[in-house]
């Protein structure tokens, strides 16, 4: 059933919630560490392991990959929803800083990327993947 | 029409797909239109910001956006924190562990970096605009990492609420140019595979910009960027308060 891939993903989305709330309050900051990160790790290790063991249905996985397909137009929203008046009518100073900050972290992409093995590039997208995106 | 706007309203998730749905229409159309140089969710993102302009100067709120009119309003679930996150831990269903580890170290340096790099340029320009003292310029800086970290560094320190509010636009504005910025700039910083991506992630910080930015570059390097990027917020309020803030202090008394 569909069902239970959604189960499985709130499953690790309150479990890594619940690890990120408390990584804060052991580190003593008033935010979540990483909730969403350790989510997303927990669904890649139990997914995994559940294929392997052939232990989940083909329905369970349409259940989780229906959100993954929703993600832009839930992206599309979010951005919908932003206080996009403060930003602009931050005046120059604001403007400028997030301008600057955004620039800076650009440059120093090429620059970490030097670290460790060099990353395979994606297989370019074919059609048939195109159009489930 | 009164009644249509009653529907609406009332059942402000339902209406909210649709209105999506039909913003991700108008965008293919218009992305066809550029011979799809510029991907359809890029100008999807834009065509939400431009909205959530219209909405937050008609409401004079700005903050909800075009959630914060009431019809829309069931954008403000769709597109809140509980979907959001739901849907970024979605996209991990398929993401290579062995990708991961490859970008783990790179990835973990990036965040760091990331932090303390955006921290530095906002306090920089926090002090040639003459916001010099330590509490204002630590709270600035803190806003250009995140615009959640702005704040909570903010009461953290003792800002007032006026370079509180500066230090949130500053935030902002970097989340909204990284979702803008992204899909421009991914050849020439290399982003196209999950290690950039992860390293990406960990510089830039801002969960929504990251998550829409890469979106809008190639879905499938949403998760990796995502992964990296959630555990920024955290270590930004880490550092900032406390290093950071020492540091700023050290430096400018």
């Amino acid at each position: 059933m569909a069902i239970y891939g959604l189960t499985l993903l709130s499953f690790c989305f309150f479990a890594g919630t619940y690890i990120g709330d408390l990584l804060g309050k052991v580190l003593g900051v008033n935010s979540n560490v990483g909730g969403v990160g350790i989510a997303m790790l927990l669904l890649i290790l139990i997914s995994d392991k559940l294929m392997t063991e052939n232990k989940l249905s083909k329905a369970a996985q349409q259940g989780v990959l229906f959100w993954s397909a929703m993600y832009i137009p839930v992206v599309v929203a979010m951005t919908a929803i932003q206080n996009v008046v403060s930003a602009v009518s931050g005046g120059p100073m604001a403007i400028l800083a997030g301008v600057l900050a955004v620039a800076a972290s650009f440059v120093f992409v090429k620059v970490l990327d030097k670290i460790g093995e060099p990353g395979t590039p994606l297989p370019p997208v074919d059609e048939k993947t195109k159009e489930a995106l | 029409m009164e009644m249509i706007i009653k529907i609406f309203t009332k059942n402000g998730l339902v209406m909210s797909f649709m209105v999506i749905g039909i913003v991700m229409y108008v965008s293919g159309l218009l992305s066809k239109m550029t011979n799809k140089r510029i991907a359809g969710s890029a100008i999807a993102i834009i065509i939400g910001l431009v909205l959530a302009y219209i909405g937050g100067t008609i409401s004079g709120k700005g903050a909800g956006g075009l959630g914060a009119i009431p019809i829309f309003s069931g954008l403000a679930v769709m597109g809140g924190s509980m979907l959001r996150d739901y849907c970024i831990v979605s996209t991990a269903f398929g993401a290579r562990l062995s990708e991961i580890k490859k970008a783990g170290a790179a990835g973990i340096i990036s965040l760091f970096v990331g932090v303390i790099l955006s921290f530095v340029v906002g306090v920089v320009i926090a002090i040639l605009f003459g916001y010099n003292d330590t509490v204002s310029a630590t709270t600035i800086g803190a806003g250009a990492v995140t615009f959640i970290v702005g704040p909570v560094t903010g009461a953290a320190v003792g800002a007032s609420s006026e370079v509180i509010a500066l230090s949130i636009a500053a935030g902002v504005v970097k989340s909204i140019l990284v979702m803008i910025m992204t899909p421009f700039v991914a050849k020439a910083v290399g982003l196209n595979n999950a290690k950039t991506a992860m390293i990406y992630g960990g510089l830039m910080g801002t969960t929504s910009g990251t998550a829409a930015g890469l979106a809008a570059t190639d879905p499938r390097l949403v998760p990796y960027g995502a992964l990296t990027a959630t555990f920024y917020t955290g270590l930004g309020c880490l550092m900032c308060p406390s290093v950071l803030y020492f540091a700023t202090k050290a430096i400018l008394g």
